[in-house]
């Protein structure tokens, strides 16, 4: 007989066939004496012969003893546990309950039901019931009578179409999809300067309409663009078109399904259309920045609302942007560009890699000014196709990308106000020298698209770029 | 029932919906006069014209339908495009 500072916990439910089965094992144990007190998590009325049943039917007790699995039977001593059986193995309950002849008459071993403490959704629902979850953000009350989508534009805190209002249970589940402390100050966002936690971001992930599971990747989209490099800022306030542009590489672009393939810049993936916005709606809501205000674009572009895609790595003949940058291909990253929208390079006809260098850099010099030299970066997204001419040939991407700075290097004479009866150029001290058209490291090529299309796209940048402007950062990504 | 929401800003500016900016100064300003139809409305808005007209303060002036019911889409439309403020009578 078990002695007197050991007591017993079991947690069951009426819905499951196991905990009916060991309905007599405990009224059996009751009557002989033994210690044991019986939570009930949907009808406090089962077991009808055990006595003093407790109703946990807030799942308040399974939650706290974090119980996965009906029956579980807990062993207490003076207080404390000490161990643990869940479902019926008669060997298990013999031995926890020191009882050598118990039950048997019933079957060695059945498997016992899901708790409804662990039902999908329920564990952070009863977090922030009961648990220690502690948010710092401002509690929102709306109205009765407030629609509550109707509620978020009215407060300013959406880039103009709907979103996901950030519930305190939206929030939670969201922060599931990281580690990080949602205390944690990732930096200061601009142009207000305020401080932006985990938290926010999970908030701003929410509204943008995230699955937890993308939450890393904006939590490094956020990071990224406060590095300094990027000139946020200056990005936001400029009245050039350009805002963050962001690309995934690494396992996690899979993971969460994320397009590099066909319309990989256009709509209907939710997690290249939800992460671009949720960096967006952290500038707009944490930082202050928006239209009209600090935001003096002349007219923008529609990548504004959301600019974010994965890199085709699986199918690529080159190394992929965030190798090229350092990383390892094991390693999950963001890269972030001071992007303005997307301009198409048709050609259908190339077959060899110089005729085709030759096409890609003639619509290159159109970027900013076909007489600007050295002002924008910009980023090349190369289809499979295109892709396809090169690595025939044997190409690098560095090979293409020095025979592109080659073809668009032109003499300053070209360049100069006036040439072509065109006021606009470049100043008259470079008419006797050689220009090329993007800084070193200026031109960046990725590899996104459908299989089929001989449709490349440019990706210019921010006329500021370089240590004038913004320089793409890059951040990894960390669960 | 009311929903709570979790503050997505830095929290600068206060908790509840902010009104619109009010007007620094009425010079060179329209204002709309807003009768709801109640009685008496009239009196107030009429007034209102004098005293508005005695500042230089050009005024346009404007009616609902029935008090019974918001103002008709098109009839704020038309006022938030004429005017920099309304002053509505809610009258009685």
């Amino acid at each position: 007989m078990t002695n007197t500072h050991t007591n017993y916990i079991v947690v069951v439910k009426r819905d499951c066939p196991t905990c009916v089965l060991v309905e007599p094992v405990l009224a059996q144990l009751q009557s002989g004496g033994c210690k044991l007190q019986v939570w009930s998590q949907d009808d406090p009325t089962f077991p009808e012969t055990v006595t003093d049943v407790g109703d946990d039917s807030n799942l308040e007790q399974s939650w706290a003893m974090k119980i996965e699995t009906v029956p579980t039977v807990i062993r207490m001593e003076q207080g404390a546990e000490t161990e643990r059986t869940v479902g019926w193995d008669r060997s298990e309950w013999q031995r926890l309950f020191e009882q050598d002849q118990l039950a048997a008459e019933l079957p060695d071993f059945r498997p016992g039901c899901g708790s409804k403490s662990v039902e999908p959704g329920m564990p952070e629902k009863l977090a922030l019931r009961f648990g220690d979850i502690n948010l710092q953000s401002r509690e929102i009350v709306v109205g009765e009578m407030e629609d509550p989508m109707e509620s978020c534009f009215e407060r300013g805190w959406s880039d103009g179409l709907p979103v996901v209002p950030p519930t305190q249970l939206r929030v939670v589940r969201m922060l599931a999809g990281t580690n990080r402390d949602p205390a944690e100050v990732l930096g200061h966002v601009p142009p207000d300067l305020q401080p932006c936690t985990v938290e926010k971001v999970a908030i701003n992930a929410v509204m943008a309409g995230c699955k937890p599971e993308y939450l890393p990747v904006v939590i490094a989209a956020v990071e990224a663009c406060l590095i300094d490099e990027f000139c946020m800022h200056g990005l936001l306030a400029t009245t050039w078109f350009s805002g963050p542009m962001v690309i995934v590489n690494g396992p996690i672009a899979r993971a969460i399904g994320m397009n590099s393939g066909g319309n990989a810049l256009g709509q209907g993936n939710r997690a290249n259309a939800t992460i671009g916005r949720a960096l967006q709606l952290v500038i707009r809501n944490v930082g202050g920045g928006k239209p009209g205000g600090v935001d003096r674009a002349t007219l923008g572009n529609p990548g504004k609302y959301t600019f974010c895609f994965a890199e085709n790595e699986e199918n690529s003949c080159w190394e992929s942007l965030a190798v090229q940058r350092g990383f390892s291909p094991e390693q999950s990253t963001v890269t972030l560009f001071a992007a303005d929208g997307v301009q198409g390079i048709a050609d259908q006809k190339s077959r060899d890699p110089e005729s085709l260098c030759h096409s890609l850099a003639a619509s290159l010099l159109a970027v900013g000014h076909q007489k600007f030299a050295m002002h924008s970066d910009a980023f090349v997204i190369l289809v499979p196709e295109h892709q396809r001419i090169f690595a025939e040939a044997g190409w690098s991407k560095q090979k293409v990308i020095d025979t592109l700075m080659e073809f668009t290097t032109r003499p300053g004479s070209e360049l100069v106000p006036g040439v072509g009866g065109i006021a606009e150029g470049m100043p008259e001290f470079v008419k006797d020298m050689e220009l090329p058209k993007f800084k070193p490291g200026g031109l960046n090529i990725v590899h996104a698209g459908g299989t089929a299309g001989l449709f490349s796209a440019i990706v210019p940048g921010w006329l500021a770029s370089g240590d004038m402007g913004s320089s793409p950062v890059s951040k990894e990504i960390v669960i | 029932m009311t929903e709570v929401f979790l503050d997505p800003t830095a929290e600068l500016s206060a908790a509840s919906k902010a009104i619109l900016p009010r007007l620094a100064s009425l010079e060179g300003k329209t204002i709309g006069l807003l009768d709801i139809n109640k009685p008496r409305g009239d009196v107030l808005l009429d007034r209102l014209e004098q005293l508005f007209a005695a500042e230089g303060v050009s005024v346009r002036r404007y009616a609902k339908p029935t008090m019974t019911r918001v103002a008709p889409l098109e009839t704020k439309q038309q006022i938030a495009m004429e005017c920099d403020a309304v002053v509505e009578a809610l009258a009685d």
